[in-house]
């Protein structure tokens, strides 16, 4: 019995190690073409099974899969691998395929200010060394940016120019001149790219007074200037009858078109529900509205009868026709 | 193209449930599809979910309309109901009145309608009630308003334009 139990568990045990081997190799007519490098496999086999198997090929179209992926992952333990961080990695191949580009190809772009004019004139751009001796702190700095070699804006020492007012800050002078230099490039940028993507800068084109500008010229720049504020306009007064401008506030945001259609209907349904439960609340509110409004001409028409009746009796009635309190504001219908 | 905020939703449903009262539920909550409204410049359309999808591939400017019209929002912001949101009205309303044929011309060309042209009339109908206008062949007509109460003379119906 053991002895026959251990054949059999010997019997079963190579069964399985040839169903292994089995399922390992694949048999096809025609070797696939590998390019590990994208973990691509392309399979020319003719496809004669699935031709006849009808309109369910789930299985066969399966088992070709699988054997397709077997072959590349067989593939793919053949490369050399190393191990990173207790993970056995595979170190793939270049890519031999060519994938296409994702992007459109750049359109040329216009050429900026100074290239058209440097073309114009013929100019090229001479090769000039990255490092410039700096006589001053005796080290080679870069010709420009940071620590650069000569910073004007970083001298100790500057000598007041003859025909210069002596009270003027010369130190400030020559930052307020690099800040100014800094914004026109940083202007000249701008416009270039404007001039790229085709788009208009916000300009002060006809801003300037000259003195025959239009109403719609003049109404246009006495807009800008109230919105050039840091608080764009938000704290700017009003003549006294001018009106508020339209539009100013914050834009509203919608619901998107296809928002979450299940919620929208939920929420409409919460309002007629609510909307039906209110109805006749507000029906009686509007009526005893109608009812004091009634009553206080009433009162008014009398008050007026006994005044014009006569003055000897005791005049009129006090104060008790206003009944102005919580009844009346809780009928008023809110908005 | 936008959905109704709910100030406009709240106000067109107003107008609406005047008509078909808490039958209104069963215009947003179908049971054979998803429909919406959707607002594109100041009229309100009631679309299905497959046509709206359709018709959000078509530009702002060029779309004209889509769905069927229920009606529009004025410049302050009121909602008028368009003769086009009847065949969504008809088969809800609460109350209905029918008017006898040699009426019926006179009323769809715009005159008033005498009580003496009124055929058949809901019960209860209440002062100043939203109805929908039927002919003596159950072809709905209009939705319109009534003017006072029906015990009261001659004049009676207006006609649809002035119901709203």
């Amino acid at each position: 019995m053991e002895g026959q139990s251990v054949e059999e568990l010997l019997a079963k045990a190579e069964r399985d190690e040839a169903e292994k081997l089995q399922r390992i190799t694949v048999q096809k007519e025609l070797e696939l073409e590998f390019d590990l490098g994208n973990l691509l496999a392309s399979d020319r086999n003719p496809p004669t099974g699935l031709r006849h198997a009808g309109p369910t090929q789930e299985a066969e179209l399966r088992a070709l899969a699988r054997d397709n992926t077997q072959l590349l992952i067989n593939q793919l333990w053949q490369l050399p691998t190393e191990r990173v961080e207790e993970a056995l990695v595979a170190r793939l191949p270049e890519p031999s395929t060519r994938l296409p580009r994702e992007k459109p190809v750049p359109r040329p772009r216009p050429l900026t200010r100074w290239q058209q004019f440097a073309r114009l004139k013929g100019i090229r751009p001479k090769k000039k060394t990255n490092l410039v001796w700096d006589e001053v702190s005796g080290q080679w700095r870069r010709r420009w940016g940071y620590q650069r070699a000569r910073d004007d804006t970083k001298e100790w020492l500057i000598e007041v120019p003859g025909n210069a007012d002596p009270m003027e800050d010369q130190f400030a002078k020559r930052i307020q001149a690099k800040k100014e230099r800094v914004a026109k490039n940083e202007l000249n940028r701008l416009r270039n790219l404007a001039r790229a993507h085709k788009m208009q800068l916000p300009s002060a084109a006809g801003m300037h007074p000259t003195g025959h500008q239009s109403k719609e010229e003049l109404g246009r720049a006495m807009q800008v200037a109230k919105v050039s504020t840091a608080s764009v306009g938000r704290f700017q007064e009003r003549l006294p009858k001018e009106k508020a401008p339209r539009g100013s506030g914050k834009k509203r945001k919608f619901q998107p078109l296809f928002g979450d259609f299940a919620a929208e209907r939920k929420s409409q349904l919460e309002m007629l529900r609510v909307m039906n439960s209110k109805k006749p609340q507000l029906d009686i509110t509007r009526a005893t509205n109608k009812q004091m409004r009634e009553e206080d001409q009433e009162e008014a028409a009398k008050r007026r009868k006994m005044s014009q009746k006569g003055k000897m009796n005791s005049g009129p009635p006090g104060l008790s026709g206003k009944r102005k309190g919580g009844q009346h504001q809780g009928g008023k219908r809110r908005k | 193209m936008r959905p109704l905020t709910e100030e406009e939703t709240r106000v067109m449903f107003e107008k609406i449930a005047k008509y078909i009262g808490e039958n209104l539920q069963l215009l947003v909550d179908r049971p054979d599809g998803t429909y919406c409204f959707r607002l594109h410049k100041d009229r309100v359309y009631y679309v299905s979910e497959k046509i709206l999808k359709l018709a959000a591939n078509i530009s702002g400017d060029k779309l004209v309309s889509l769905g069927t019209c229920f009606g529009k929002f004025t410049k302050t912001h009121k909602f008028r109901l368009h003769i086009t949101a009847l065949d969504y009205l008809a088969p809800y309303a609460k109350y209905k009145v029918w008017i006898k044929p040699g009426a019926e011309q006179s009323f769809l060309y715009g005159n008033h309608v005498l009580k003496s042209g009124l055929g058949r009339i809901t019960e209860n109908t209440s002062q100043y009630q939203g109805v929908v206008v039927y002919s003596m062949a159950d072809v709905p007509l209009s939705p319109l308003n009534l003017p006072r109460h029906i015990k009261e003379g001659e004049k009676l119906l207006l006609h649809h334009q002035e119901a709203n």
